[in-house]
């Protein structure tokens, strides 16, 4: 369990990194918690000609408040969330689903950012990301450009950035006080990645729930205007349209069985 | 030493450099300059014929010093010795044929393991691929595969047994239950891996091995045989700590061997740390095992006879020291139940799985969960409370020492003290009433219950019960079970204990300088424990070593022995320093004194140096009393008797446990509520160390009950390849378990102490299952209850929706399918020409080195598939059939490479829409195997559909540059994108799975 041969290049700046990625594309790749590149390398399933380290690069791990949104640089790590001021009130949903994404260890080295770039159907930022309408900054030698969450998440491990690209930085919005959110998961033990993850969210423009899991992305469906007796039927719908699957953990039967508990869960407390 | 515990709260001396990071494992020992790193190069898949070999690559990469064959294996080596008599050669590398997914086929020597690895990726290697073998059921099949050709078929050994009248039982008895069950396969997997420093000496044609291997010793003569090698000629060595083993370290003596060879060949010492991969895919497992078991019952709930149908599954190879499992608990297949009417048909069979050996309960789990699943059967269909059930069968307190129906000798116990104790101190009534309180509430909340006798310091002849009596007496008994202890004192008068134990972190230390102490008068703290064992120096024998329990009871007996041995020859030489008699000396707090003046008194350290000093002043016989060696093993541990009946055990504890689980029928999550479980496990040596074994047994059995899982895909290929795949789980998963003792000390060994270190890992996977039948109110329970299982036996139908259900496609039964369909600019010949155009698909096919058609429809492409930051180089095969130009054309595939390999079918069809528009229908169906399915299979399904998808989008897109531009199908409300899919294809692709 040794990486294959590479280069380690650690950029100094932002456009070190860009650099890199132009001249070397598909063939570099970016290092910032190591929390799955590491693994992957050591089982030499990912073979870069290039990792390029942006652990160093100033300002990078920035985490703060701009005005409606949580801004999160490349480099800030996932425990960072919890020092985030009133979190609970301003960002209900990462709140609620920090505890869920891994475990304090692997939160304390593993990015916010990282988790979004790697795009695992499972994970819960990628979910947060696209529940609450967040958007992502790539950068690349060719300049920046943002995408919206909804447009980013392609496949498993599959996003809309180029080879060329990485992600800057992501934005979360802040939650109006009238918003209402919830988040529910089930997995295997404590810290594993989800075998289903719902979040549903109330706002000034409906009501929507967004499903991890089970779809190569996150899935949001919108229910606008549901009340809670059609709970029951839309959450079977939901399931029945979703493309669920057997693998090693769950049975296709039993992620339809949890998509209806955990979107009917998290339905009933956005409405209640 | 009369009271039932000894120094019970002293703190363990192991610790201290373990949790400030200087423990001295394998990986930490320094090793010779010249040492070289090896890698093992494995089967990808489960079951072939190595067609080709191609190992000159590796060799040429600069830093590599050799690659190992199973040439130079079968140069050097003999096949390793089994204790049963088929024709089924085991090496320690695949011999022209491989027989499960890991299986070594070559081993790489290199400067360092980087090197060493890449070389391994340089390896080629064809199969040609037989039917695997992936189950019980499969493997008895009479027109399945054959692992060994020789052997005939895949049964090895089919051997019944009768002890008492069980046919007279079945025909008298009022009732008859019985369960049908399947232990699966799991292992106890412990923190450090197999860790191996190798090195052989040409000049004495001796081979020296530093290993975390744990025993048993009678494996050291099973090494030095395939080496060709006296026993004298093979240094095994173990270092001072080892992380944690479970039995699962026994079974790295092929690794051993193999290392050994690769040390030779390459002339240097080499070393082997497995990675943990290795180790779940290949290292060892539990057996998993297919029991039959039918109880004759009286309307009391009496059980009269027992008649048991096991089939073992012991993998690949029987590998010494298979079939230990499926005998270890021949003396106690009755479990704690006074039954003499025992009907036994025990056969093994070999699948293309990891091979099989020692691993925490060894025989135990499998056992109980047959006979315990039965017990609360029988109260089911009887009507009867299970605890009663328990009640009215056990053994009683006045039959002991009760020799069981096949042989095995109880030492002591009063079982129905203990059950009612734990009933009363566990609080069972309160639990019935929190399991009704539950239920009115709607909670699916069930109790268990279980009882089980715990085997401990095996007798190292119960194996051979798998012998006819005739081929036994041919063969010669074998029996006993030594254990060796040595207490010396220096020049100083300091005392140090060394044993022939190999601890994998249990405190051996701690509890031998209690026991030890308490003999000499002296604290713990002033004695040395040394546990490492070298063969050329210590004094060990077969069953040295650390399994089976055996520690407290015989390992820590047989130094009580030699400190006794010490403390009486020191007192001789104490009484005539003192001018007393022996019987008027004391010893006591490191001193000897006059028992009528205790003035009157000598050092301990002046009396112990004394042998050294002037040893001229000691009389009486014999040398000074400098060191004492004991070699005990137990009478009582007789060989297997011409009818078949064997004390496959020296102790018995007793466990009762029971449980209550609620089971959320939304999530088909199991919550433990309470588990009680109480033992009698003797005299308890070290209170601290006791219930460290019972919180550990019952953790790992939570683990097997619950989550994990040695899954294999129905292609043979392993799927649990890392600890997301193999679910053990943490301390987040596993409750406090309530632990309560009785104590009956065994009349057997030195200080009356029994094994506890298996105890729960045989008690608690069937009481949760127990208590998960009783939630739930079904006859069978399928392990682990995970929730998929828990959600199949509930078996709760799913709502009706309006949304029609998917069509499950062609390829549904295949774990990766799917399809899609895309809309192009071209005509249906057009595209047709290009499907089968090399030059077309060397353009089209992202990540494409070369495409050569090696006959009409066969085609070979050299393909780099990536996969976000996954990506590895592939040799694919596709052969075409069925064609019907232009319309469609089917197609199978195969793909290998350094990530693994997969194979395939597809169909392609191509629908004219119009004149100019062409939609291109896919479906397809794969398996993968090798490392990406071990370490990625959650998500294999996703990345395949990204390569399909990739593949036609550019298709499309060629032929889109060719003809004018298309749009996406009508009806989508986005405009394709450049580079990667859009998401109006990608609905559509969706759209089109199943």
């Amino acid at each position: 369990m040794k990486p294959a041969k590479f280069d380690y290049i650690c950029a100094a700046t932002v456009e070190d990194v860009a650099e890199v990625l132009g001249e070397h594309g598909a063939d570099a790749r970016v290092l910032a918690g190591g929390q799955s590149l590491m693994p992957m390398l050591s089982m030499r399933l990912s073979r870069p000609q290039v990792v390029v380290d942006i652990t160093r690069v100033p300002h990078l791990d920035g985490m703060r408040i701009e005005d409606d949104h949580l801004f999160v640089g490349a480099v800030a790590r996932q425990q960072s969330l919890a020092g985030v001021a009133d979190l609970a009130t301003r960002f209900p949903l990462l709140s609620q689903a920090l505890p869920w994404i891994g475990h304090y260890q692997t939160r304390v080295r593993g990015t916010v950012v990282g988790s979004l770039a790697h795009a695992d159907p499972s994970a819960e930022l990628p979910l947060c990301l696209v529940a609450m309408n967040g958007e992502i900054n790539l950068r690349s030698p060719r300049g920046s450009r943002r995408v919206r969450a909804e447009d980013f998440f392609k496949g498993t491990m599959l996003t809309d950035m180029a080879d060329d690209e990485f992600i800057q930085s992501a934005r979360f919005p802040v939650a109006k006080p009238t918003d209402r959110f919830a988040f529910r998961e089930v997995g295997r033990r404590h810290g594993d990645f989800a075998i289903v993850a719902a979040a549903a969210v109330r706002d000034d423009t409906g009501i929507h729930v967004t499903v991890g899991g089970v779809n190569d992305v996150p899935f949001r469906r919108r229910f606008d205007g549901l009340e809670v007796h059609d709970i029951g039927d839309a959450v079977s719908e939901l399931a029945a349209e979703l493309d669920t699957r057997s693998d090693l953990h769950a049975s296709a039967a039993l992620r339809r069985q949890l998509v209806r508990s955990l979107a009917s869960d998290t339905l009933k407390e956005v409405l209640s | 030493m009369n009271s039932d515990t000894l120094n019970s709260d002293s703190p363990r001396i192991e610790d201290g450099p373990l949790v400030t990071g200087r423990g001295r494992f394998m990986d930490d020992l320094p090793v010779s300059v010249r040492t070289a790193q090896m890698a093992v190069f494995r089967s990808s898949v489960a079951h072939a014929r190595i067609a080709r070999l191609n190992v000159d690559e590796a060799r040429l990469l600069p830093g590599v010093l050799a690659v190992i064959t199973s040439r130079e294996v079968m140069a050097h080596t003999a096949p390793l010795a089994v204790g049963i008599r088929v024709p089924v050669e085991c090496w320690p590398v695949a011999v022209d044929r491989v027989r499960y997914v890991g299986e070594p086929v070559a081993v790489v020597v290199a400067e360092s393991r980087y090197i060493a690895e890449d070389a391994v990726d340089l390896i080629e290697v064809d199969y040609e691929p037989y039917e695997p073998v992936m189950s019980i059921d499969h493997a008895l099949k009479a027109d399945a595969a054959i692992l060994h050709d020789k052997l005939g078929s895949n049964l090895c050994s089919d051997r019944s047994f009768c002890y008492g009248e069980p046919d007279a039982a079945f025909e008298q008895s009022d009732h008859t239950v019985s369960v049908d069950v399947l232990y699966p396969r799991n292992s106890c997997t412990p923190i450090e891996t197999y860790g191996i420093v190798a090195d052989y000496d040409a000049h004495t044609n001796t081979y020296e091995a530093l290993t975390n291997f744990q025993g048993p010793f009678s494996i050291h003569t099973v090494v030095a045989r395939a080496l060709k090698v006296a026993g004298t000629q093979l240094r095994l060595k173990t270092p001072p700590d080892s992380g944690g083993s479970f039995g699962v370290k026994q079974a790295q003596f092929p690794y051993v061997v193999l290392a050994c060879v690769a040390a030779r060949v390459a002339g240097v010492p080499v070393k082997w740390i497995e990675d943990r991969v290795e180790h779940l895919t290949a290292s060892v497992s539990a057996t998993s095992r297919q029991t039959t078991l039918r109880a004759a019952v009286s309307s009391e709930g009496r059980v009269l006879a027992l008649d048991w149908s096991q089939v073992e599954d012991v993998g690949a190879f029987i590998r010494a020291p298979e079939p230990a499992t499926l005998y270890r608990m021949m003396g106690n297949m009755c479990g704690a139940y006074d039954i003499q009417n025992l009907r036994i048909r025990n056969r093994i069979v070999m699948t293309n799985r990891t091979p099989t050996g020692l691993n925490r309960g060894f025989g135990g789990p499998q056992v109980y969960y047959a006979l315990e699943r039965l017990m609360q059967r029988i109260a089911v269909e009887l009507k009867l409370d299970p605890v009663d059930v328990i009640r009215t069968n056990l053994i009683r307190s006045e039959q002991f020492p009760y020799r069981t129906a096949s042989g095995g000798l109880y030492d002591s116990g009063d079982y129905q003290l203990s059950v009612d104790e734990a009933l009363r101190q566990g609080g069972f009534g309160e639990l019935v009433t929190r399991r009704n309180a539950a239920r009115r509430e709607g909670k699916r909340y069930g109790i268990g219950t279980t009882a089980c006798v715990e085997p401990s310091v095996s007798n190292m002849g119960y194996i051979t019960a798998v012998l006819t009596p005739e081929e036994r007496a041919k063969a010669g008994p074998k029996n006993g079970a030594i254990s060796t202890a040595t207490v010396s004192v220096d020049p100083s008068g300091s005392v140090a204990v060394h044993v022939a134990s190999v601890p994998q972190g249990q405190g051996h230390r701690t509890v031998l300088a209690n026991v030890v102490g308490d003999e000499l008068g002296l604290d713990a703290a002033e004695i040395t424990v040394v546990t490492e064992l070298d063969t050329t120096r210590d004094g060990w024998s077969i069953a040295s070593g650390n399994y089976s329990s055996r520690f407290a009871a015989a390992v820590c007996g047989a130094a009580s022995i030699a400190a006794d041995r010490l403390r009486l020859r020191l007192t001789e030489v104490a009484a005539s320093q003192l001018n007393v008699r022996v019987d008027e000396v004391r010893l006591i707090k490191g001193a000897f004194s006059c028992a009528d003046d205790a003035t009157r008194a000598i050092s301990f350290k002046r009396v112990a140096s004394t042998g050294h000093w002037a040893p001229g002043t000691i009389t009486g016989d014999g040398p000074p009393p400098l060191r004492e060696t004991v070699f005990w093993t137990p009478p009582e541990l007789a060989a297997p008797d011409a009818d078949d009946r064997v004390n496959s055990s020296l102790c018995h504890g007793f466990i009762f446990d029971f449980c209550g689980v609620e089971v959320d029928v939304d999530t088909g999550q199991v919550t433990i509520d309470k588990y009680v479980t109480m033992h009698d496990c003797g005299r308890v040596l070290h209170q601290g160390m006791v219930d460290g074994q019972i919180t550990g047994g019952f953790a790992h059995a939570v683990g097997a009950a619950i989550y994990e899982e040695l899954a294999y895909a129905q292609d043979g290929s392993f799927v649990a390849g890392t600890f997301a795949d193999y679910p053990v789980p943490t301390s987040m998963e596993i409750p406090d378990p309530v632990i309560l003792h009785t104590c009956t000390p065994s009349p057997f060994t030195p200080l009356g102490a029994k094994g506890v270190g298996e105890g729960n890992t045989m008690s608690t996977p069937v009481c949760l299952a127990n208590a998960v039948a009783d939630a739930l109110d079904v006859d069978d329970v399928q392990l682990p209850l995970s929730p998929t299982n828990i959600l199949k036996m509930m078996n709760v139908a799913e709502p009706e929706t309006s949304t029609p259900a998917a069509s499950p496609g062609a390829f549904a039964s295949r774990p990766i399918h799917g399809g899609g369909s895309v809309t192009v600019n071209a005509t249906p010949l057009k595209i047709w020409l290009m499907l089968l155009d090399p030059q077309t698909l060397r353009e089209i096919v992202p990540g494409c080195h070369s495409v050569d058609r090696v006959s009409g429809t066969d085609f070979v492409a050299h393909v780099r598939f990536g996969v976000g930051p996954v990506s590895g180089d592939y040799k694919v095969e596709i052969g075409l059939f069925d064609l019907d130009e232009p319309h469609s054309a089917s197609l199978v595939g195969n793909a290998t490479g350094a990530l693994g390999n997969g194979s395939g079918e597809g169909r392609i069809e191509l629908k004219p829409v119009d004149k100019t528009q062409t939609e291109i229908v896919w479906e397809y169906g794969a398996h993968a195997g090798g490392r990406v399915a071990s370490v990625g299979s959650r998500l294999l399904n996703g990345a395949t559909r990204i390569v399909m998808n990739r593949f036609f989008e550019a298709l499309g897109r060629q032929a889109q540059d060719e003809g004018s531009p298309s749009g996406a199908e009508p009806g989508s409300d986005n405009e394709p994108e450049t580079g990667l899919i859009g998401r109006a294809l990608d609905r559509l692709l969706k759209r089109g799975d199943s």
